[in-house]
């Protein structure tokens, strides 16, 4: 099912300035590789050669962190939205 | 009341109020915890406290040494405070999008004020402030990211004051910024209890920082690595600023006047309530609302208000 993709500014420059990127997938791993498929630039940028979440990269299915729920296993449906933000440190 | 042999002794022990009048579960009380009562106005007196006397302790910070530290507010407010009561000189590298009041906070305590570009946000004034450290070796550098007195005071201090008031606790909410609050408090109430969920709130922070190039530059804080933060974090919910904004608002109707970083903790506990069947949902007030006035958070259009919270650092 289409889900919505939310491209950071750093990565735009990889899918042709482009901030949201639709595609199809069932579960966060699906979507990534599709996106990926659509952007060949972006390959090992997101998901690392070992299949894991680059350290630095934080991926949210709506407002949720998927590391907190099945990670890239965290299915999608219907009118999700995923955003891929960098990791970096926060106010305080 | 007692009287006190110094401001300092005066900081955490702070109060907690039930606001589950903002619940949207009637069987899930929300119980807020106002560190806008620590005496420099912020939820950051504690760790500020904390790494302050620790080095103290173990002789890395000696008599008239310069402290150096890089803020977004809070902590430097809570660090000049200290350093001037002890008679420390302090340095602080911040970030040029804050507020006004976050500002006049630190010059109110003389600290001595080193900008950074907006566009870096907190992650750019911490760059900053490590090249700053290493090129002078003679101040102090506390590194609250990286310090493990900053989630000892939580665990010391937070976490068995939430206990003493709320045993009953089964969910833990609060914002993520250097992580010691939720660190902190969430491996002591764990240890307590282990069923206790902790849930931590951040606003989109990744997507204000765009002066970064790449995920490599990118930062998770040593201190979340080093308490396994992502064992420990039982979920993690980013929270925008119209959201944040409206329970800060919200919050008015039952007296609370608090920052807005608290208007993301309560949306955080809201849609925690909302999940859970029964729970005592404690939160946690980082500050009050006095330093937040300028961007018109209570009683400007909404639009404008968010539009102009978008471009300053709130947590």
């Amino acid at each position: 099912m289409p889900v919505d993709v939310r491209i950071p500014t750093m990565l735009r420059a990889h899918t042709g300035g482009a901030a949201t990127v639709t595609v199809e997938g069932a579960t966060v791993r699906d979507v990534l590789e599709q996106l990926v498929a659509a952007h060949p630039a972006l390959a090992g940028q997101i998901v690392t050669p070992e299949g894991g979440l680059h350290r630095f990269v934080n991926v949210y299915l709506n407002d949720d962190d998927i590391r907190y729920l099945d990670k890239l296993d965290t299915k999608v449906g219907e009118g999700d939205t995923v955003s891929i933000l960098p990791a970096v440190a926060g106010g305080s | 009341m007692a009287v006190y042999a110094s401001i300092l002794d005066l900081i955490g022990n702070t109060p907690m109020v039930d606001v589950s009048a903002l619940s949207p579960n009637p069987r899930a009380r929300i119980l807020l915890k106002l560190e806008g009562q620590n005496p420099g106005g912020s939820v950051k007196d504690r760790a500020a406290k904390w790494m302050i006397e620790e080095a103290e302790k173990d002789g890395s910070l000696r008599p008239g040494q310069v402290i150096l530290e890089s803020s977004s507010g809070n902590t430097g407010i809570g660090l000049a405070m200290i350093a001037r009561v002890k008679g420390y000189p302090f340095k602080v590298v911040l970030p040029d999008n804050v507020s006004v009041e976050r500002r006049q906070g630190l010059e109110v305590w003389g600290a001595e004020i080193i900008p950074s570009d907006a566009a870096g946000g907190s992650n750019g004034a911490m760059r900053k402030a490590q090249q700053l450290a290493a090129g002078h070796p003679d101040w102090w550098f506390p590194y609250q990211y990286g310090n493990p007195a900053n989630p000892k005071a939580h665990y010391e201090g937070t976490g068995p004051e939430i206990w003493r008031d709320c045993p009953e606790v089964t969910h833990f909410v609060a914002g993520l910024g250097t992580s010691g609050t939720l660190m902190g408090v969430g491996r002591f109430l764990k240890e307590r209890n282990p069923s206790v969920q902790v849930w931590a709130v951040e606003p989109p922070v990744g997507e204000m920082v765009d002066g970064l190039k790449n995920f490599d530059e990118g930062f998770v804080p040593p201190i979340f690595i080093e308490s396994d933060g992502y064992e420990l974090l039982d979920r993690k919910k980013v929270v925008g600023p119209r959201e944040s904004i409206e329970w800060t608002r919200r919050l008015i109707d039952v007296g609370v006047f608090a920052g807005i970083s608290t208007g993301a903790a309560v949306a955080g506990a809201v849609k925690c309530a909302d999940e859970v069947d029964t729970a005592a949902i404690v939160t946690l007030a980082a500050d009050g609302g006095w330093k937040y006035l300028s961007t018109g958070a209570w009683t400007g259009p909404i639009d404008d208000v968010v539009a102009r919270a978008q471009k300053i650092i709130y947590f």
